[in-house]
């Protein structure tokens, strides 16, 4: 108790330098294991994620790059598939389809357009408001809400995708219905609306203004023809009738396509359905591709861990000379100890009891950081995983 | 109290040797060493205390035979029995002057620290002129207060001989016969015979005897 007690003393008097020892201890310890518990939180995050995506269908190209689309709405922009692939696999009776259309954003934030079945697939309940029921509504995941500051009531305006594109998307306005249950997925990081509210954003649903309003015929004021066709910026109760789609709802495009198959016989079916590699659609399934990506991210991470260790060793070393060069400016007390009749080991016994002290703190500043990292985990790889979408 | 005969005493590394054939201190007397720089005298504190082993001889303080100790018995023996005040005062900067005078109990299992001792550093303290001043680090006092502080740590452990080596060396002319009365005066009190390296000699007529090492010069540079 004594060597500890003058230990501490000693580490207090000397704060500036015990600080310094102590926050670089800690941090060498709480580096690995906060890395270890992101990296592992991150592999089941991810797992799950693809684990619960039993098969996907989109263009034929990079499966990751599908994948990322689809799971995670990131920023990558597989080429799309049309509607026609939908109603193909609804007419087979093998599985259920939920298009997912995300080329567009809003806030920074991925817009996703789908069908009511992505909520029930993905089980999301709604916290506030309601579910999507007409053309133009939005339903915010819980991050959005909180980063935006909206919530029901509010509304959400798309981004435009080329502003020096005259000809192309006009942003929509979209009325806030709705704001998810946190579920610290990419889910929360994501506002979903219909698929076709999506098609409207891309400009293949517009509505049109009538040629004379009642209220210019009621105040008398000239009527002046025009048929002139304008893409609608917000969709109301007065022009949501207007709305219209040109063409066949087969030829729409789709970003990917979930496909939740009946059992396992009809998953094999329909795996053996698009293996032609001239099909140009492909039917994945998730859970491998996410493999393939958390192996490799493990084969980094060991990498990650001898600069670690490398880092680490050095670290130390470095902790070990300042505690023997302090040691050798402290000879004179010890000189002093041992002529008072400091028993034998007194100085070991200081050494080892002031290192204790130091990693003693240490590791409860890193053991503290490494209960918040644990407790933090899911939200923040939730945001992590969710970043560049 | 001290008992000395036949002493020798060599460093292995240089020609210095010491040859002591015969000195005694009385309980309670206070003796001082005087003699010239390198003749020895720390050595024979150091050998008195059981830092250094002789050659030969036989050291006797307070009855026991310091050489035939061991290096556990010497160290327990020294903190239970003896007393040090240094010239350059030996306080650690990171203990308060409280602490410092209490931290023999610190380092040796010889000594235990408890209400006692520390009411006795208290009123050491007080006694010293510096019981205001305890919660202070060394760098906030003085000199001289520093000194008090070291004596009151050589006296807080009711040792039977004070051994001061240059104690006033590094104080001011007023300071040093303040502060080696006060010595004196709690030595006196605690019943503890002062043995003490000087090279003041007007602090001499303060001693009941002064020992001259020119007398073992011959000696100590043969």
């Amino acid at each position: 108790m004594n060597a500890l007690y003058l230990a501490f003393a000693y580490l207090r008097y000397h704060w500036a330098r015990s600080l310094v020892l102590t926050l670089v201890a800690a941090l060498i310890l709480f580096v690995p294991i906060a890395t270890q518990i992101l990296l592992s939180t991150s592999e089941r995050a991810l797992v799950a994620r693809g684990d619960a995506t039993p098969l996907l269908l989109g263009s034929r190209g990079s499966q990751l790059d599908l994948t990322m689309a689809a799971l995670y709405f990131s920023d990558e922009r597989p080429d799309p598939v049309e509607m026609r692939e939908v109603e193909a696999v609804w007419d087979s009776g093998l599985a259920m389809p939920v298009p997912l259309h995300t080329a567009f954003s809003s806030g920074g934030f991925r817009i996703v357009g789908t069908t009511l079945d992505y909520f029930d697939f993905r089980d999301l309940g709604i916290a506030d408001g309601r579910g999507l029921s007409l053309l133009g509504d939005a339903i915010i995941g819980s991050d959005v809400a909180e980063t935006l500051g909206k919530g029901v009531g509010d509304s959400l305006v798309s981004s435009p995708e080329n502003l020096f594109d005259l000809d192309g998307v006009y942003p929509l306005e979209m009325p806030i219905v709705g704001v998810l249950e946190p579920t610290n997925s990419p889910d929360d990081q994501a506002i979903f609306v219909d698929i076709k509210t999506a098609w409207v954003i891309q400009g293949i649903g517009h509505g049109h203004e009538d040629v004379v309003t009642a209220a210019e015929v009621a105040a008398g004021s000239e009527a002046v023809a025009n048929a002139a066709v304008v893409q609608y910026q917000r969709i109301t109760e007065d022009n949501i009738e207007s709305f219209h789609f040109h063409g066949s709802q087969d030829d729409f495009p789709t970003t990917a396509v979930i496909v939740v198959p009946n059992d396992t016989r009809s998953a094999t079916i329909l795996k053996g359905r698009y293996l032609d590699s001239a099909n140009p659609t492909q039917l994945i399934e998730p859970a491998g591709v996410i493999q393939g990506l958390v192996d490799r991210i493990f084969r980094i991470k060991s990498l990650l861990d001898v600069v670690t260790m490398i880092i680490a060793i050095a670290a130390f070393a470095a902790i070990a000379l300042a505690v023997f060069l302090s040691y050798r400016l402290r000879a004179r007390e010890i000189a002093t100890a041992v002529k008072l009749g400091a028993r034998r080991g007194m100085v070991l016994r200081l050494l080892s009891a002031e290192t204790f002290t130091l990693l003693s703190i240490s590791a409860l500043i890193a053991a503290i950081g490494a209960i918040i990292v644990s407790r933090n985990a899911e939200a923040w790889v939730g945001w992590l995983l969710a970043l560049g979408s | 109290m001290i008992r000395i005969e036949d002493l020798t005493f060599r460093y292995s590394a240089t020609s210095f040797r010491l040859r002591v054939p015969a000195f005694a201190l009385q309980d309670k007397e206070r003796v001082a060493i005087v003699g010239p720089s390198g003749s020895g005298k720390t050595t024979l504190l150091n050998l008195i205390a059981g830092i250094l082993t002789p050659e030969a001889g036989q050291i006797d303080v307070a009855g026991t035979n310091v050489a035939t100790l061991s290096d556990v018995q010497r160290r327990r023996f020294r903190a239970s029995t003896i007393g040090f005040v240094f010239q350059d005062f030996a306080l650690l900067d990171y203990l308060s002057a409280r602490q410092n005078i209490l931290y023999p109990y610190r380092i040796t299992p010889a000594l235990t620290l408890d209400a006692q001792a520390r009411d006795r550093a208290e009123a050491l303290a007080t006694a010293c002129g510096i019981g205001d001043k305890l919660d202070r680090h060394p760098t906030a006092l003085s000199q001289g207060e520093q000194q008090r502080v070291a004596i009151c740590r050589a006296l807080v452990t009711q040792p039977k001989l004070i051994l001061s080596d240059e104690a006033t060396g590094n104080l001011d002319p007023d300071s040093k016969a303040r502060i080696l009365d006060l010595l004196f005066e709690q030595a006196s009190e605690a019943g503890a015979a002062v043995l003490a390296v000087t090279h003041d000699h007007e602090l001499l007529p303060r001693f009941e005897r002064v020992l001259d090492f020119a007398q073992f010069r011959e000696s100590a540079q043969a």
